[in-house]
C-alpha cells in the first residue's frame, strides 16, 4: 500500500518525506492544476530539487496536471507536460483527452495516472483511458463505497488510488460548475474551488455571516466554530421554513477506520488531500497514516489516532465509502 | 462553404415528470415545434427510467414522422451494474443514435456515429478533435465555457456539427447522492420519487432569502434560467451549428418558436420580451457563463 501525500511548499514536501509519505503529489504555480492558490505550489527548480531529495530517500514525485486546458491557449498545458517528461518526474495526474492525448504521443513513456478530476466511476471508462492512453492508475472519484470499489477492483487492469483523508467534494469531480456559477471561477478551468478571493465573513448584530461573492453559506451564532464557505457545504432553505445542510455538512474524508477493508479491496495507493494545507497538517495527516498503515499490514488493529482538530468544521466523515445514506 | 441552416434542438428532460405527462409532452412537440432535433432519455437518476421506457418507442416514431432528427441519451453518472447493463443495451440495441453523457458510453460507441453529450468535458480543441475522430458526429458544449472558448472551439470544429446550451437551467453539478431524498429526510433507495414533486426543480434559497440554486435529484441545477437568444447571432458566427433549449414547465412550442425565429434574422428584442413572459413562472434570465462572468448573471 503506497502512501500519497500532498505538498504545496518544498518545506511541506521534506515534512511529507519526514512523516513516511512514499509519494509526494505537486503541481505548478499556475492554472494547470487543481489547486492553485495564491502563494502555492513549485516552479520547475523547486520541482528538480524536489525530485533530487525524494530519489535520494527512494520515494516518488507525482506532478498533477489535472485542469482542462483552455481553447486556443493549450501551450502552458503543453509546457507543464514538458517540462514534468524533461525533469524524470515518475508519473503526472492528468483528465483531460486532449492532454492525455498529448502526453501520450510526445512521451510515450512518461507513466500517467488519471485524475480524480477525470471522474472515472466504472470499468467502461477506466478501459477507455487504459486502452487509449495507457493510463496506469486511475485516483477514483469519492462516490464509491468500499464495496463497490472491490468490485470495480476486480474488473479493472490498471491500479487504483483513493482518498483517505482532507476535503471531500460531494458533487462527482471534474463534472461541478457550482463554483463557477457562484464566482466566476471554476476547478476545471482555474484550478479552484470558493475561491479566497470571493470569500467574506460580516459580523451581523450576534452572527457571523460566511459569504461567497454574494451569497450567505452559512451563519454561526456566538462561541460556534465558522467554517470557510465551500458552497456545497453551507446552510440553505429547500420548501420548508428550517434551513439544513442541503448538499453536505462541512465535515472531512477520514477512513482510518477502514483501512483493513481498503487493504483488502485490493487498492494500491492512499492518497491524503491538502496541497493547500500548511506543513503542519502533513506532519501529523501523513504520519497518522503511516503509523496505521504499518501496523495493519502487520496483522495489528488501526492505531489510536487523533486527526479530529485539524479536520473541516472539526468533524470527519468516512463518505461514500460506508454507505449510509443510500 | 455554405453554411448550413442553424439547427434547434430539444434536450432531454432533466426532471422527474409523470411519464404520461412526457408522452403527451412530446406528442405536442412533434405535431407543433420548430425543433429540428429531439433527444429523449433519462439522464439524471437510473431510478426514474423503467417509467418511460415503455414509451419511447411511440414517441420517437411519432417525432420521427413529423420529420424531427431523434437522439436517445444515455445516463451522465454510472456506477451500478444495472446501469452498466442498460447502457449496453443502449449502445448496442438501439436503433437511434446515442447521445454519450460518460466516458463508459463513448468507450462503447467507438467507431460508431455517436453524439458526445454536454455531461462529457470538452474544454479544447485538442478533446474536441479526438472525440470527432473517434465518431462524434456532433459535440454538444459544457455549460461553463466563455464565449472566447466557444468560439474557439467553433474555429476547431471546421463546419462539424457543434452544439451549444442556450435555454434553460444549467446542469450544473452531479452527485451519487440525491438531495432531494435527503431533504425529504428519505434515503436514496427508498426516495418515494420525491423529485417529481418540482418539474422544474426545487429552489434552493440562502439564509437571507436569496435565490441560490435549483435541486433536481442527483442533479445541480442553476436557479437562473439561461437564455443565449441575444447571443445567437455572435454563436452563429463561431461556428455553432445546433442550439439546444432544455425542457421545462412552460410553453416549450413558444419557446422553440421563440428560438426559431430569432435564428432566422427576425427581431430578437420582441422575442427576448416574450421569452421573459414565457421563463418568469420558473425564474429570472441569465447568460453570464458565456459573458465570462458569474454564471448567475444577465449580462445587458
Amino acid at each position: 500500500m503506497e502512501l500519497v501525500c500532498p505538498a504545496g511548499t518544498p518545506s511541506a514536501l521534506k515534512a511529507a518525506l519526514e512523516a513516511g509519505a512514499d509519494v509526494v503529489y505537486v503541481g505548478f504555480r499556475d492554472e494547470t492544476n487543481a489547486r492553485n492558490f495564491p502563494g502555492l505550489n513549485f516552479n520547475p527548480e523547486e520541482l528538480k530539487l524536489a525530485l533530487a531529495e525524494a530519489h535520494s530517500l527512494g520515494r516518488q514525485i507525482y506532478v498533477a496536471i489535472n485542469t482542462y486546458p483552455q481553447a486556443g491557449n493549450l501551450s502552458p498545458w503543453h509546457r507543464a507536460v514538458d517540462i514534468a517528461a524533461d525533469l524524470g518526474v515518475d508519473a503526472v495526474i492528468l483528465a483531460d483527452i486532449g492532454l492525455l492525448d498529448y502526453a501520450t504521443r510526445r512521451y510515450p513513456h512518461l507513466r500517467r495516472h488519471l485524475s480524480v478530476q477525470a471522474s472515472a466511476s466504472n470499468p467502461e471508462t477506466i478501459d477507455f483511458f487504459q486502452t487509449t492512453f495507457g493510463v496506469q492508475r486511475v485516483v477514483l472519484p469519492r462516490v464509491l463505497t468500499v464495496r463497490e470499489i472491490k468490485a470495480l477492483i476486480e474488473k479493472i487492469e490498471v491500479d487504483t488510488e483513493v482518498f483517505a483523508f482532507g476535503g471531500m467534494c460531494v458533487m462527482a469531480e471534474g463534472r461541478c460548475s457550482l463554483s463557477s456559477y457562484v464566482t466566476g471561477k471554476s476547478p476545471n478551468i482555474n484550478g479552484i474551488c470558493s475561491p479566497p478571493s470571493h470569500v467574506d465573513y460580516e459580523q451581523k448584530g450576534r452572527k457571523l455571516i460566511s459569504k461567497l461573492g454574494e451569497f450567505t453559506i452559512n451563519s454561526y451564532s456566538d462561541g460556534e466554530s465558522a467554517g470557510y464557505p465551500t458552497l456545497c457545504k453551507g446552510r440553505f432553505f429547500g420548501q420548508g421554513v428550517e434551513p439544513s445542510y442541503l448538499f453536505e455538512e462541512p465535515t472531512s474524508l477520514n477512513v482510518m477506520t477502514l483501512l483493513p477493508d481498503l487493504i483488502e479491496s485490493g487498492v494500491k495507493a492512499l492518497k491524503i488531500e491538502g496541497r493547500q494545507r500548511g506543513k503542519a497538517y502533513v506532519t501529523q495527516v501523513v504520519s497518522s497514516y503511516r503509523r496505521a498503515i504499518d501496523a495493519v499490514l502487520k496483522g495489528g488493529p488501526v492505531p489510536e489516532s487523533d486527526l479530529g482538530s485539524i479536520t473541516e468544521g472539526a468533524r470527519s466523515t468516512t463518505g461514500a465509502y460506508r454507505k449510509s445514506w443510500r | 462553404m455554405t453554411v448550413a441552416a442553424s439547427k434547434l434542438t430539444l434536450g432531454p428532460v432533466l426532471y422527474n415528470w409523470p411519464a404520461e405527462k412526457k408522452r403527451d409532452f412530446y406528442f405536442r412537440i412533434a405535431d407543433e415545434a420548430p425543433v429540428n432535433v429531439v433527444y429523449i432519455g433519462e439522464v439524471t437518476c437510473s431510478k426514474r427510467a423503467p417509467f418511460f421506457s415503455p414509451y419511447i418507442p411511440e414517441v420517437c416514431e411519432r417525432l420521427e414522422q413529423a420529420g424531427k432528427e431523434v437522439v436517445l441519451s444515455s445516463l451522465a453518472l454510472i456506477m451500478t451494474a444495472r446501469e452498466r447493463n442498460e447502457l449496453r443495451a443502449l449502445t448496442s440495441e438501439s436503433p437511434w443514435q446515442t447521445e454519450a453523457n460518460d466516458l463508459s458510453a463513448i468507450n462503447l460507441l467507438r467507431g460508431e456515429k455517436h453524439v458526445v453529450g454536454p455531461f462529457v468535458n470538452v474544454y479544447n480543441e485538442g478533446t474536441l478533435e479526438y472525440f470527432y475522430r473517434a465518431g462524434a458526429t456532433r459535440v454538444v458544449l459544457n455549460c461553463e465555457l466563455p464565449s472566447a472558448s466557444i468560439s474557439e472551439l467553433g474555429k476547431a470544429a471546421k463546419g462539424r456539427e457543434l452544439e451549444v446550451q442556450v435555454y434553460g437551467r444549467l446542469p450544473l453539478a452531479l452527485s451519487a447522492r440525491c438531495y432531494h431524498a435527503r431533504f425529504h429526510n428519505l434515503s436514496k433507495d427508498g426516495c418515494q420519487y420525491v423529485c417529481e414533486l418540482d418539474p422544474d426543480g426545487m429552489d434552493v434559497r440562502t439564509l437571507d432569502d436569496t435565490a441560490f440554486l435549483a435541486v433536481n435529484g442527483t442533479q445541480t441545477m442553476s436557479y437562473t434560467v439561461n437564455s443565449l437568444l441575444s447571443e445567437l447571432e455572435t454563436l452563429k458566427n463561431f461556428g455553432i451549428t445546433h442550439f439546444r433549449i432544455w425542457p421545462h414547465n412552460t410553453d416549450m412550442v413558444e419557446i422553440a418558436r421563440i428560438f426559431r425565429d430569432t435564428l432566422d434574422g427576425h427581431d430578437d428584442r420582441e422575442n427576448f420580451q416574450r421569452l421573459l413572459r414565457k421563463t418568469k413562472s420558473i425564474a429570472p434570465l441569465s447568460n453570464g457563463f458565456f459573458h465570462a462572468t458569474e454564471g448567475f448573471r444577465m449580462v445587458e
